[in-house]
């Protein structure tokens, strides 16, 4: 036997572990890692240190390409196998629900509290100038904007649009609506955590845009007597839409602000770092944008009292408040 | 490139020459592919290479991912459409919000639910083996998918935007600013060594090649080796070649017709002064000499001799 290849015998002697480890790992990658029996998840890191060690052995000693190339490609399987993400979808969900997105949120203050000012900054500034002359709302919309809620309309006209009439809920115009309006919010959300990498600078665009939009329509319905009236019809969702808007914005600044300013980082790694907050962020804002448009699509036709529709959207923000801001036991983990 | 190709003083021969532009032509390969290897060291201390995806795998990675999200989209609404006429407008209504909304999670969630399951890959990427990876070796983790997903809204929707905007000439202007800077964007995995998109830079991930290689047969083992015995090769017929002409040779015994074994087994003959055996096969002698070139190969590179291939002469 002395007559056979050196690199044959390595291979003769270890190459039915590394079937196995094959084996387990197909296994793992088509059906998930509860198909393993507990005899294969026990063989796995002995397996896989032997695979490793295979291949540094093969190169060193090897010339049969294949061996190499299997082996290489063996190891890197097990490799992120056995150092990758184990946990399934519905933990990893349950854990971005848990901690990480309320730690993001709250550890994203200074942002918030900047795209806060943007929106609403650009909220006053529409409103009080469409309030000492409505000549600025068709500045800010253009000829054409929602439905005829524009200054020229009457105030009967207005008060219909905020409220729902008997009969009228059945016609399912709405839900299309509000999840046009999600789709389209979510979507300006995300822009708005994407664009943060140009310095967070088209992000304020946005929010201030968005505010002046919202802000001059208020006017509108101010001027006509019907303030409270629209701010409550607004509220009941707006304040957790408005507050997803607010913390996409946020979302950008992170990664803004972090691409700006990286400190003592290299830039790369500054906006590696606040890219995985900022994402997070923004993936929470869909989730409120969801809501949100749940609370439009039912909260908002099914109930026309102005004080539920006050009570419900200041509970609703009490409740995100508490979820983001309020202090919470450190993980036993 | 050490070493220069031997050829006699004052008489340049034309095969020669073709050898050493081919040889050169092939470092230069290896050379280029080095570039996107990349070494993990894993916690044991093993070294692991990983091998970047190129460019023209990735963009062929999204557009089968692209191809099927619209067949899922247009699948969808047409089957909704057809539904619908049996509905009446309340429900109607209804259904097309739903439908709106479910076109939304496919436009943004469909890279986002592939890429964290195990495999970390969308249907794309595995069709062409290749996976998403943290940068720094470590976990792939959910956050890092959410950003390099969610920065894809700026580097494809944008553009997208700026192309649907036509109209009057300021809008041509803005769309063509828009198309500059969707262009860098397009191009930027182009331009630098790791090959990633700004996706990848916010989340700190890269995109690796992550191929099943299948475990063939030893082309030397033993079962042959009996067969191998009246092959005996003298010390400088073993030594004709180098290391690449091996893994050559590796490749035509495991792949080639046998014509092309033909023709190799031939040159080998010649090259080597081989007189062949009346009923010597050609997969026989190319089998035995390989076996006797990759024993005399292994052996030199235990003494810390590699001989890359045969115009290394030490």
């Amino acid at each position: 036997m002395s007559d056979l290849l050196k690199s044959y015998r390595f291979r003769e002697e270890r190459e039915s572990d590394w079937r196995k480890l094959d084996l387990i790992l197909t296994r793992a990658e088509n059906s998930g890692v509860k198909a393993l029996s507990d005899e294969q998840m026990t063989a796995l890191p002995h397996l896989y240190r032997q695979a490793v060690s295979s291949l540094s052995v093969a190169r060193a000693i090897s010339l049969d390409q294949n061996v190499i190339a299997y082996l290489e490609s063996l190891c890197t399987r097990a490799y992120f196998f056995v150092y990758g993400a184990r946990t399934s979808l519905g933990e990893r969900m349950m854990d971005f629900l848990r901690r990480d997105w309320p730690a993001c949120v709250s550890s994203a203050l200074g942002p918030t509290i900047l795209a806060a000012l943007f929106l609403f900054g650009g909220w006053a500034l529409a409103f009080f100038l469409c309030m000492q002359d409505m000549e600025w709302f068709w500045t800010f919309h253009g000829q054409n904007f929602w439905d005829g809620r524009n200054p020229d309309a009457t105030v009967d006209y207005l008060r219909s649009t905020i409220y729902t009439e008997e009969g009228e809920l059945s016609d399912g115009q709405l839900t299309s609506f509000a999840s046009y309006l999600f789709n389209n919010n979510a979507q300006i959300a995300l822009f708005a955590f994407a664009l943060g990498f140009a310095f967070g600078i088209p992000t304020a665009w946005l929010l201030v845009y968005d505010g002046v939009m919202m802000g001059s329509l208020h006017a509108v319905f101010w001027s006509k007597g019907l303030g409270y009236e629209f701010t409550g019809w607004l509220l009941i969702h707006g304040t957790t839409e408005l507050f997803a808007i607010v913390l996409a914005g946020a979302a950008g600044f992170v990664i803004g602000g972090a691409v700006a300013f990286p400190g003592q980082m290299t830039r790369l790694n500054s906006a590696r770092k606040a890219g995985q907050t900022a994402a997070s962020i923004a993936m929470g804002c869909v989730i409120m944008l969801i809501i949100a448009a749940l609370l439009e699509g039912f909260g908002r036709q099914l109930i026309n009292s102005d004080v539920i529709r006050y009570g419900v959207a200041f509970s609703i923000l009490g409740l995100w408040f508490a979820y983001f801001y309020l202090p919470r036991k450190a993980d036993p983990l | 490139m050490n070493q220069t190709v031997p050829s006699a003083p004052g008489r340049v021969d034309p095969a020669n020459v073709e050898a050493a532009r081919r040889r050169r032509a092939r470092m230069q390969e290896e050379e280029r592919r080095s570039k996107l290897v990349r070494r993990l060291v894993t916690p044991e201390g093993a070294a692991i290479r990983l091998k970047l995806a190129t460019a023209t795998e990735r963009a062929g990675a999204f557009l089968i991912d692209v191809a099927i999200q619209w067949a899922i989209v247009v699948a969808t609404a047409l089957g909704l459409l057809f539904a619908m006429r049996a509905m009446d407008p309340g429900s109607r209504n209804m259904a097309w919000a739903m439908w709106l909304v479910f076109y939304f999670f496919v436009r943004n969630f469909y890279y986002i639910l592939f890429e964290l399951g195990t495999k970390a890959a969308t249907p794309g990427k595995r069709a062409l083996g290749i996976r998403v990876a943290s940068r720094d070796g470590g976990r792939l983790t959910a956050n890092s998918v959410l950003a390099r997903n969610f920065i894809r809204e700026i580097e494809v929707g944008l553009p997208i935007q700026f192309l649907l905007m036509g109209g009057d000439r300021v809008q041509g202007w803005v769309a063509l600013l828009g198309l500059i800077w969707s262009g860098i964007f397009l191009l930027f995995p182009i331009f630098n060594r790791d090959k990633m998109r700004v996706g990848d830079l916010i989340a700190g991930t890269w995109v690796i090649r992550n191929p099943k290689t299948k475990l063939m047969g030893d082309i030397s083992s033993s079962t042959k080796t009996a067969a191998h015995e009246r092959f005996t090769f003298t010390p400088a017929q073993a030594d004709a070649y180098g290391i690449h002409e091996l893994h050559v040779l590796e490749d035509v015994l495991r792949q080639s017709t046998q014509d092309v074994k033909a023709q190799v087994a031939l040159r080998i003959r010649h090259k080597i002064g081989w007189q062949p055996d009346p009923g010597e096969t050609d997969t026989a002698f190319l089998e035995a000499y390989y076996a006797a070139l990759r024993r005399r190969l292994e052996q030199r590179m235990l003494l810390g001799d590699r001989k890359t291939d045969k115009f290394d002469t030490r």
